[in-house]
């Protein structure tokens, strides 16, 4: 957490929105660094994924506002948050299921690097972008269904191709949204390395909604519990872990019992 | 391709062999449409082969918007005849000059953008349903008014008038030495060849910017907004701005073959350009033919209007022929040919679900 001189690379302020008289996110501050990677944790319903919404942009908050490096980025549009470096990937598989596989991602890098004034060219003829897309398809372990359309994938390779979109954006800030979630035990790794080389770059911030306490502790620098919307948690992996709130919300360990 | 060494893939051979057929189809049926004046010499034939021309551009266009952006709207026609009642109005008041052809055609363009960017930023944002509506409303308000307005759009009756002396019969492209016409394959080389030349041509190019949008990065782009806006956007796809330009980009070649036919056919009014009755042939023409795929726009057109008419034709004779079965004559009595028309597209339905060309080319599992 260290560097609090610096601008963070991702804030928000007071973060709220309200469905009816329900706050699924109340009142949320958190600030998230470049080079740091935050597990964000939490019963189902605490508002991981409403918080994500709120940050990417496909919500607009009751209340408070979303920083980029120091930018108020509250009123941008989702395409102009993502253009801007915000990047993130779904819980629930969201691709373009007609789409082969590699135009998914092909769209994706191109949604960053755009396509510039070629506007009629054929598509094919992009080879950068056709290249970067291949590479990133090979990245996530997906070359030998390039030409399937996403539909037609498993639920593991979907889930693969859902964080390989996220790359091809290459943004500066990451979010993953439980990406291991319903994968086999032999294809979490993929994920989990490909996260590990995000993490490898001093760059780049990462936000990553996990469950799984194994893949928490292997990848998190800190760790941030939410619960019924509100960060009630906030700090070094084995401190959070360790809170009798936490074993109590997170693991359904009563308090007294983990005191 | 079926008895090779190589183990193949029975479905994805398939979608080859229907890639093959349909654009062989269509690769014949541009060779007729090239060819039309000298294989179809009559005037039935020739009129048909240049509604054919237009409305391939018709129907891909709205395949841009339909099939491959998954916006629903009914004011293509509306778009089609701006371009056609600019250039009537313009060869009417400033006579056949090819100044007027292009004023008319520009103004024409010009109000499809202005009400195309205006209907798209003011409800492409909100839902699909309400979209379909506002075009809906906007096209009937025009059908209206070119009846109503009729001091300038000459009302029902619409507009009669010349087009450049270049596409009148008696124009002679090619003279013998003697100063007659001369022929070219049987064919008198007047005016009208010109002016099928004309539709032809233009056509062929708006066709060939059509495709060339679909297959650049762009049209990738358009697919995947069909297929799921809200991803789109968050990738970094400015949904509404994408979906606005494309609606422009459809209204704006719409706008061009209406100007295209009104040149052709000399009169424009609101059952050449307007009518609702033309905004369903050409939904169900993109249906026909398969959405998403621009190339089923040719095959879906062409059975349309061969079916619109010649079918009439083809059930006189085969009453005729049937004359001494009971039944049957009275079922194929040319009057009926609606009844026939409906069972055809059942049909072409039940068997292509997604269209001819779509089911051929087996699009989205390639
Ligand atoms: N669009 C919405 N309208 C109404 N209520 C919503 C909406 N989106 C989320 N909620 C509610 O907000 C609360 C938080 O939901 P959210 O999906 O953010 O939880 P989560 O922490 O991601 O849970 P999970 O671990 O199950 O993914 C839930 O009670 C949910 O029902
Ligand atoms: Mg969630």
């Amino acid at each position: 957490m260290g560097q609090a001189m610096t601008t963070p690379s991702l804030e928000t302020r007071d973060l709220t929105i309200r469905f009816g008289g329900h706050a699924a996110v109340n009142n949320v501050s958190c600030a998230f660094n470049p080079g740091e990677l935050t597990v964000i944790v939490g019963p189902n319903g605490a508002g991981k994924t409403t918080y994500f919404n709120l940050i990417s942009g496909q919500l607009t908050p009751t209340a408070g506002s979303v920083l980029k490096s120091g930018k108020d980025i509250s009123s941008l549009s989702p395409s102009a948050r993502a253009k801007a470096g915000l990047g993130r990937a779904f819980q629930l598989t969201n691709l373009f299921p007609r789409l082969s596989v590699l135009e998914n991602i092909r769209l994706a890098v191109q949604a960053r690097r755009g396509f510039g004034p070629r506007l009629f060219a054929r598509a094919a003829s992009f080879t950068e972008l056709g290249d970067r897309a291949m590479e990133h398809l090979k990245a996530a372990r997906l070359e030998h269904v390039a030409a399937l359309p996403a539909a037609a994938l498993p639920h593991g390779d979907q889930r693969k191709l859902e964080v390989a979109m996220l790359l091809a954006m290459e943004p500066d800030i990451f979010m993953f949204d439980e990406p291991t979630a319903g994968m086999s035990v032999d294809e979490a790794p993929v994920i989990l390395e490909l996260i590990e080389a995000i993490k490898a770059d001093s760059g780049k911030t990462v936000l990553l909604v996990e469950h799984k306490m194994d893949v928490v502790r292997a990848l998190a620098d800190r760790i941030v519990v939410l619960h019924n919307g509100e960060l009630v948690a906030d700090g070094a992996p084995e401190e959070v872990i360790a809170l009798p709130i936490v074993r109590e919300i997170y693991l359904g360990i009563p308090a007294e019992d983990a005191a | 391709m079926t008895d090779t060494a190589i183990p193949s893939n029975p479905p994805a051979d398939r979608a080859r062999t229907g890639r093959m057929i349909v654009y062989g189809v269509a690769g014949l049926i541009g060779l007729a449409l090239m060819f039309a004046p000298f294989l179809f010499p009559d005037v039935r034939s020739g009129q048909v082969a240049a509604r054919i021309c237009i409305f391939i551009v018709l129907a891909a266009s709205y395949d841009l918007l339909i099939g491959y952006t998954g916006i629903v709207s009914f004011a293509h026609t509306m778009f089609f005849g701006l371009g056609a009642y600019g250039v009537a109005m313009a060869l009417k008041g400033m006579g056949a000059t090819w100044g007027a052809i292009a004023l008319g055609g520009s103004a024409g363009v010009l109000a499809a953008i202005v009400l195309a960017v205006l209907i798209g930023v003011l409800s492409l944002r909100v839902k699909a349903i309400f979209f379909a509506m506002v075009t809906l409303a906007a096209a009937s308000v025009m059908a209206v008014l070119a009846s109503q307005l009729s001091d300038f759009t000459g009302g029902e009756d619409g507009i009669v008038y010349s087009a450049p002396k270049l596409f009148s019969p008696a124009t002679k492209l090619l003279t013998t030495d003697d100063g007659k016409v001369a022929k070219l394959l049987g064919v008198s080389m007047n005016g009208k060849i010109a002016a099928y030349y004309f539709v032809f041509l233009s056509c062929l190019a708006l066709f060939y910017v059509l495709n060339r949008i679909v297959r650049s990065p762009l049209g990738t782009v358009l697919e995947a907004i069909r297929e799921n806006d809200l991803r789109a956007e968050a990738i970094g796809y400015r949904v509404v701005a994408y979906r606005t330009s494309v609606f422009v980009i459809a209204a704006v070649i719409a706008a061009l073959a209406g100007a295209v036919w009104a040149v052709w056919l000399r009169y424009t009014g609101p059952e050449t350009t307007f009518s609702f009755a033309i905004m369903i042939d050409i939904l169900l023409m993109v249906v026909i033919g398969g959405m998403g795929t621009m190339v089923g726009a040719v095959i879906g057109v062409v059975i349309m209007n061969l079916a619109q008419f010649y079918l009439k034709d083809l059930m006189g004779a085969a009453a005729e022929a049937t004359s001494a079965v009971p039944v049957l004559p009275q079922l194929l009595d040319p009057d009926r040919w609606l009844l026939w028309l409906g069972l055809l597209f059942i049909l072409l339905v039940y068997f292509f679900p997604a269209g001819i060309a779509g089911t051929l080319m087996k699009k989205g599992s390639h």
